[in-house]
């Protein structure tokens, strides 16, 4: 609940952040109109994007038609709303997310895990390099590689665009390298501190099998930790991977940002970053709901019964 | 307790065959810094319905012991390098890990030095003590289980039972979360029950009573038990017998009223006079001068000759050999025989 009023909180302060950004530069008007614009071509400019009337009242105008999905025409392609724009977007950022998500916890939750139940095996210094190479790989310089070896050179995926399924692979493996390397790294340390706790001392003494040693009650108290973190990597793959979308010129909100940006069109602009930021508050809820679904001291609180 | 009256409650326990037999038990950690020698020939037996209590200092290996005989010496550092843990004739080590898991829970159990870290957070009590009820014997429908584990919990005396079942390890007390590591440790009623310090988390009065609680599971049961603990007072009010472990090894062991009237020991007397003289309070023993010697770099002759008013030439140059003070006492000290020793 308290979470719940924080998140609208934060909104409104993005609001006010991402209306003012975009008037910083000066007025819009100035990139929309020729040099030339007549003073009634000018007016009717103003009063078709809400430009008119003082800053407060552009403003109160501004949040209200937000509220309701409203934010105008775009200004680059000015017979679509920044909505539907965005919305014809949205499906090659989310479909790529979810697979990327997917392709993170597949591979980044089992490898820490087992990497901290083998510690110092083969399989733990593999996983061990794979977390240094993705934490500190930059993500254009590893989709450029893949995209010339891959692609160009072995030709087995199309470099860029969507065409079949063959094209997730590729950007799908930049995005989550660096999600898997963190949480590898996550669990393996979280997993090493539960496998060396009392409690799992305690499951094994009652002779419980190594699999549910480690797969209940090393993993669960395992988990809360990375969960947090779980959150950053899940927006970031549903609000678009800017840099990957660029280079891949996937067609997802990740590149519209950067072409909205680049053309001025502060519509767009403004309803990305509160789209995102709506995403990022939503996930803060739904990851505040798994953390007290995992964590009973979180689901209890005070009510202890001592 | 004076050291003057005999204490000890059971001295004429039943000599029947053994059920714990441990024959110059060996087990090593393998750190980056060398070879810790934790367990370093440690050899007891214990009777069914019998207490044997363990004293020592901090570090002195007594809760590697403990773990060696159930085979949970930390990984990968802890090995058990040597001797036998013959439990109910069979010796432990040779077994598989399947094996071993079987034996665990059912024939012996521990509880472990630190109660309050012992229960899992985010499992509920009544899940916990469920898979301890469930482990041996897959075929227990949920009604059965949900019985016994009310039982389980009436049986160390935890009030409203079927409330604390959906109860999480943080909504209670201490001494409210060590019964219930009680209750899954004699779930299967086993022989040999391990408790590790089982009252030094505890204040005074609940440690009495869990004291108590240990004796009554024994009465009812037949367990044989080993108290692990810093505390004289604990070992005066539970124990029949009593061995005083030293760097790795036993160096005394003896009936309780005689080692605390008649210690042979240096090392022994020393604890025992560094016990407070107002038995409120557990203490840490360290009021002995001097450190012990590190494990990973022993010396050759007695472990204690360094910190020793008592020792001579022989204490430095050799390790003293068990003397045989009556048929259950024995030291490990080449001057137990001269008792007393000079004053100095
Ligand atoms: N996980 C570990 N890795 C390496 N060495 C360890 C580990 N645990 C304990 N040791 C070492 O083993 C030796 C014996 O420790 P142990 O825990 O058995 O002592 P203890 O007699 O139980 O002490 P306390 O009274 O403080 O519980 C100590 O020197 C300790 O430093
Ligand atoms: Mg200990």
């Amino acid at each position: 609940m308290i979470n719940a009023v924080r998140g609208l909180l934060t909104l409104f302060a993005v609001s006010i952040l991402v209306f003012s950004l975009a008037r910083l530069t000066g007025d819009p008007i100035d990139v929309l109109a020729p040099v030339d614009i007549s003073r009634e071509d000018e007016a009717a400019l103003r009063e078709r994007w809400g430009l008119n009337g003082s800053i407060w009242e552009q403003y109160v105008s501004f949040v209200g038609n937000a509220s309701q999905g409203d934010f105008g025409p775009s200004f680059k392609y000015p017979t679509e709303t920044a909505a539907s724009v965005i919305a014809e977007r949205l499906p090659a950022s989310i479909s790529l997310g979810i697979v990327a998500t997917v392709l993170t916890l597949v591979i980044g939750v089992p490898l820490g895990i087992l990497s901290a139940v083998k510690r110092g095996s083969w399989l733990d210094r593999i996983a061990k390099g794979l977390a240094l190479f993705g934490q500190s790989v930059p993500e254009f310089w590893l989709a450029i590689m893949l995209i010339w070896f891959v692609a160009v050179r072995w030709n087995v995926v199309p470099t860029s665009g969507i065409s079949g399924w063959q094209s997730y692979i590729l950007p799908s493996i930049v995005i989550s390298v660096f999600g898997i390397a963190a949480l590898l790294r996550l669990f393996r340390s979280a997993m090493l501190e539960t496998l060396g706790s009392e409690y799992v001392k305690l499951a094994r003494l009652k002779g419980l099998s190594e699999f549910k040693v480690v797969w209940k009650h090393a993993l669960k108290p395992a988990s809360i930790a990375p969960l947090t973190f779980f959150g950053g990597i899940a927006v970031r793959m549903l609000t678009g991977a800017t840099v990957v979308e660029i280079v891949f010129a996937w067609p997802g909100v990740g590149y519209l940002a950067y072409e909205a940006a680049n053309a001025r069109d502060f519509p767009v602009v403004q309803a990305l970053a509160l789209f995102t930021a709506a995403v990022i508050i939503i996930m803060n809820l739904l990851i505040d709901i798994t953390y007290a679904y995992v964590d009973p001291r979180v689901r209890l609180g005070q009510k202890a019964i001592a | 307790m004076s050291l003057d009256q005999p204490m000890g409650t059971v001295n004429d326990v039943p000599r029947t065959a053994p059920v714990l037999e441990v024959q110059d038990l060996r087990t090593y950690l393998y750190t980056r810094w060398g070879t810790t020698k934790a367990v370093d020939g440690v050899s007891f037996s214990l009777g069914s319905g019998e207490t044997l209590g363990i004293v020592g200092e901090s570090g002195s290996g007594k809760s590697m012991l403990a773990l060696s005989l159930v085979r949970l010496t930390p990984e990968p550092a802890g090995k058990i390098v040597g001797g036998r843990v013959m439990l109910n004739g069979r010796n432990v080590l040779d077994l598989t890990d399947r094996q071993m898991r079987e034996v665990r829970g059912k024939e012996i159990s521990m509880i472990l030095q630190d109660p309050q870290q012992s229960l899992n957070p985010v499992f509920s009590v009544g899940d916990q003590l469920a898979e301890a009820i469930r482990v041996h014997d897959r075929d227990l429908d949920d009604k059965l289980i949900h019985e016994r584990s009310v039982d389980a919990l009436k049986s160390v005396h935890v009030p409203a039972p079927e409330r604390r079942l959906k109860n999480f390890p943080h909504q209670m007390s201490g001494g409210m979360k060590q019964r219930i590591v009680g209750a899954m440790a004699m779930a299967y009623q086993p022989q040999v029950l391990v408790a590790d310090e089982p009252t030094t988390a505890l204040d005074v009065t609940i440690q009495a009573q869990y004291l108590r609680l240990l004796k009554d599971l024994q009465e009812r049961t037949g367990v044989a038990i080993i108290v692990i603990t810093h505390d004289f007072g604990v070992i005066a009010e539970t124990c029949d017998r009593v061995a005083v472990m030293y760097a790795g090894r036993f160096v005394e062991e003896g009936p309780v009223e005689q080692i605390f009237d008649h210690p042979r020991h240096p090392y022994t007397r020393a604890l025992l006079e560094s016990r407070p003289k107002v038995d409120l309070k557990s203490t840490r023993l360290q009021s002995i001068d001097g450190q012990p010697p590190s494990l990973i770099d022993l010396p050759i002759g007695c472990r204690f000759a360094a910190r020793c008013a008592y020792a001579i030439e022989r204490c430095l140059a050799e390790y003293p050999p068990w003397f045989e003070i009556t048929e259950a006492h024995a030291a490990a000290c080449w001057r137990s025989e001269e008792v007393p020793w000079p004053s100095p």
